[in-house]
C-alpha cells in the first residue's frame, strides 16, 4: 500500500515538474518578457539593467529553479494585459469556475444515473429510444452550439432566464459566490446546463451499459430467486455495483468539465477562469498562461491521484491481485 | 492501385462484402452517408455552386447586408439563405466554410494519424525507453481533454508566430494543433496492435531471414496493424471539426475574412437579440450539426461492422 502510494505520488511530481517545465520556456522563451514590462522610449541601457535584476541573464537551470520556487508560493509575475498580479486575477476568477463546473457536475449525475437505470432496466421502452437518440444529438452539438441554442430559447425568446454573466455575487472572504442570491442563481441555470448535456450522455450510456451487464449476473438471478422484489434486486444489488465505475469517470472527468467550460464560459461572459484564458490566449498575455497551464495540471493531477487511490480503497481486487503479484515477486 | 481491369471484379466483391452487406441493411447509415455525401459535395464543389465568392471583398455592398432570406419579406433570390453583417451571401459563405471545416478536419486527422501511428509502431517494435518515453508522453497527454490541450497548443503557436502573418498561416497552425491533441488515440491502438503482431510466427521467420527491422515494421508489422486506424479516423474526423469549430467560435481559430462554420456561427452570435440570427446564426449550426452528426453515424456503424465481437 503504502509502496503503491509512494510511487504514485512520484509519477504526480514528475508530472508537474514537466508541465512546469514547458510554463517556464513559455514565459522565458515566448517572445521577450522586458519588451513587455516596458515601454518603446526605454533605453537600451535600462533593458539590459532590468534584465540584469530580473536575472534574465543567470543560466536557464538557474532561472527554472527560481520559477518552481515562485509557482510554488503562487507567485506567477504580472499580467501583460492587465497590469496586475496573475495571482489576483486568478484568485477573482476561480470560484466562477468551480461554483459553475460542481453545479454542472451534480446536475449530470442527478439526471444521468435515473436515465441510465431506466434505459438499462427498460431497453425497448419509448423513453429509452428517445433518451438514446438525444444523446447521441447531445455528443454530436458541439458546446457552444447548445449554449446558444439554450440562449435562443429561454432568454431570447421565453426571456425567462438571464444570457450572460453571474447576476449579483455576494463576497464571503476572498470567496464570491452567486449561490446566495436569486439573480446569481438564475445565472447559474442555463450555464450548468450546458456544461452538463455531454457529462449527462456519457453517465447515462454508462450506467445503462454497467446495469445490462449486472443484470445478466448470477447473483441477480439469485437475488431474483430468493423471490426479492425488483425495487430491491434493481436499486440494492444491481445499481450499487455500477456505481463504482461512474465515481471513477466522474471524477476523471471533472478535469474535463474545468476544460469545457472554457467554451461554456465564453458563450455565457461567465468571469471565470476560462473567459480569462480566451482572453490571454487572444492577446497573448503568457504570465496568465503560464498560470493557467499550470493550475490546470496541477488539478488533473490531484483529481487522477484522487481517483487512483480512492479506487485502489474501493475495489478489493486490485489488493489482492497485486498483493498476491508482489508475494511471489519479492 | 490494381489495374483497371480487375475494376469490375472488385467492386462486385464490394458489393458482396458483409460490410456492404451490413451498410445496406441499416437505413439511418444510408441515410448519414446520403448526407455525408451532400455536404461533402456541396463543400469540394463550393466554388461552382456558391452564387457568390464570400473571399472576394470587392464584391460586398453593405447596402445589402443583414437581409434575410429570399422567401422573407426583404429578401432577395440572389441571396437564398440571406447576407450576414458584411454583407456576404450566407450559403456561399455555408458553403465555403463547410470547405475549410471539413479541409481542416481531414488534414488534422491525417497529420494525427501519420505521427500517432508512426510512434505507435516505433514504440511497439523498438520497445525499450523508447516505448516507455513515448507512451509516457501519450499517457501525460490522455489525461488531458483533447481540446484543452489543442487550445494550448493553438495559443503557444500564435504567441511564436508573427501577428501580421496570423491570418495566412492560421489554417496551418489549426491543424497542428488539433492533430497534436488527438494523435494518442492513433498511437496506443497502433502499439497495441504492433506489440501482438511482433510475437508472430512471421515477423520472426522474417527476422531469421536477415530483413531490416525498418522493413518489417513497415512492410510486414504496419499493414496487420493499421486495422482499427480506420474506426478511429472517423470517430476522430467529427471530433477534429468539432473542435476547429470550437477554437473558431473562441475566436482562436480561422479568422473572418476565411470564415469556417465556426466562425460563422460566432458572427451569428452577435446577433442573437436581434432577429439576424435565424440565419445568419441557424444554418450554419445546421450544416455543422449535419455534418459531425453524420459523420458520428458513419463512425458507430463502421465500428459495429468491424466488430467481430457483435457478429
Amino acid at each position: 500500500m503504502i509502496a503503491f502510494v509512494l510511487r504514485r505520488l512520484a509519477q504526480s511530481v514528475a508530472v508537474m515538474l514537466a508541465v512546469g517545465l514547458i510554463a517556464f520556456m513559455l514565459f522565458r522563451y515566448v517572445g521577450d518578457p522586458v519588451n513587455n514590462m516596458v515601454g518603446q522610449d526605454t533605453s537600451l541601457a535600462d533593458r539590459a539593467r532590468l534584465r540584469q535584476e530580473l536575472g534574465l541573464n543567470d543560466p536557464a537551470a538557474v532561472q527554472f529553479g527560481r520559477f518552481l520556487a515562485r509557482a510554488l508560493k503562487g507567485d506567477f509575475g504580472v499580467s501583460y494585459q492587465y497590469a496586475r498580479p496573475v495571482r489576483e486575477i486568478i484568485a477573482e476568477r476561480l470560484p466562477a469556475t468551480l461554483e459553475l463546473s460542481v453545479a454542472a457536475v451534480l446536475l449530470a449525475l442527478a439526471a444521468g444515473i435515473p436515465m441510465g437505470v431506466y434505459t438499462g432496466l427498460r431497453r425497448d421502452g419509448f423513453l429509452s429510444h428517445l433518451f438514446l437518440a438525444v444523446s447521441l444529438v447531445g455528443v454530436s452539438l458541439p458546446t457552444f452550439l447548445t449554449g446558444i441554442l439554450l440562449i435562443v430559447v429561454f432568454s431570447v425568446s421565453l426571456g425567462w432566464l438571464p444570457s450572460f454573466g453571474r447576476g449579483d455575487v455576494v463576497a464571503l472572504s476572498w470567496w464570491t459566490t452567486g449561490l446566495l442570491t436569486l439573480s446569481g442563481l438564475k445565472s447559474l441555470v442555463l450555464p450548468a446546463i450546458t456544461l452538463a448535456l455531454f457529462q449527462m450522455t456519457l453517465i447515462m450510456r454508462l450506467v445503462r451499459a454497467e446495469m445490462l451487464e449486472v443484470l445478466r449476473t448470477d447473483y441477480i438471478k439469485f437475488a431474483r430467486a430468493r423471490g426479492l422484489p425488483n425495487r430491491i434486486v434493481h436499486f440494492g444489488h444491481a445499481l450499487k455495483n455500477t456505481l463504482v465505475p461512474v465515481v471513477t469517470i466522474t471524477g476523471l472527468q471533472l478535469g474535463a468539465v474545468i476544460a469545457f467550460a472554457i467554451i461554456t464560459e465564453t458563450v455565457f461572459q461567465w468571469p471565470g477562469m476560462g473567459f480569462l484564458i480566451v482572453q490571454a490566449i487572444g492577446f497573448a498575455d503568457i504570465p496568465v498562461m503560464a498560470a493557467y497551464l499550470v493550475l490546470i495540471a496541477f488539478f488533473f493531477v490531484v483529481i487522477n491521484l484522487i481517483v487512483d487511490l480512492l479506487y485502489y480503497a474501493v475495489d478489493p481486487r486490485l489488493r489482492i491481485e497485486r498483493g498476491a503479484a508482489g508475494g511471489h515477486g519479492r | 492501385m490494381a489495374a483497371d481491369g480487375a475494376a469490375p471484379g472488385a467492386l462486385r466483391r464490394l458489393a458482396d462484402s458483409d460490410l456492404f452487406w451490413s451498410f445496406r441493411r441499416s437505413p439511418v447509415t444510408l441515410a448519414a452517408a446520403a448526407a455525408t455525401l451532400l455536404l461533402v459535395l456541396g463543400a469540394v464543389l463550393a466554388p461552382l455552386l456558391a452564387p457568390h465568392n464570400p473571399y472576394d471583398l470587392a464584391s460586398l455592398d453593405l447596402l445589402q447586408a443583414r437581409d434575410p432570406p429570399a422567401w422573407e419579406e426583404g429578401g432577395d433570390w440572389s441571396f437564398p439563405l440571406g447576407t450576414d453583417d458584411q454583407g456576404r451571401d450566407v450559403f456561399s459563405s455555408i458553403l465555403y466554410g463547410l470547405r475549410l471545416s471539413l479541409l481542416v478536419g481531414v488534414g488534422a486527422v491525417l497529420l494525427a494519424a501519420i505521427l500517432g501511428v508512426g510512434l505507435g509502431l516505433l514504440a511497439g517494435y523498438a520497445g525499450g525507453w523508447i516505448d516507455t518515453l513515448i507512451m509516457r508522453i501519450a499517457d501525460v497527454q490522455l489525461s488531458f481533454p483533447a481540446i484543452l490541450v489543442a487550445l494550448l497548443v493553438d495559443g503557444v503557436a500564435r504567441s511564436l508566430l508573427p501577428h501580421e502573418r496570423q491570418e495566412q498561416t492560421a489554417v496551418y497552425v489549426v491543424v497542428f494543433a488539433i492533430a497534436s491533441s488527438i494523435w494518442v488515440q492513433f498511437a496506443r491502438t497502433v502499439r497495441g496492435s504492433t506489440l501482438v503482431e511482433r510475437a508472430k510466427e512471421y515477423v520472426q521467420a522474417a527476422r531469421i531471414i536477415g530483413v531490416h527491422p525498418v522493413m518489417i515494421a513497415w512492410r510486414h508489422v504496419l499493414p496487420n496493424a493499421m486495422g482499427p486506424v480506420l474506426v478511429i479516423a472517423t470517430i476522430n474526423l467529427a471530433i477534429a471539426i468539432l473542435t476547429e469549430a470550437s477554437l473558431s467560435f473562441l475566436g482562436l481559430g480561422l479568422p473572418v475574412t476565411q470564415p469556417s462554420l465556426g466562425t460563422l456561427i460566432r458572427i451569428g452570435d452577435n446577433y442573437i437579440f436581434s432577429g439576424e440570427w435565424r440565419w445568419m446564426l441557424l444554418y450554419p449550426a445546421i450544416a455543422l450539426a449535419g455534418l459531425t452528426l453524420a459523420i458520428n453515424l458513419l463512425g458507430d456503424w463502421l465500428r459495429d461492422a468491424l466488430n467481430p465481437k457483435l457478429r
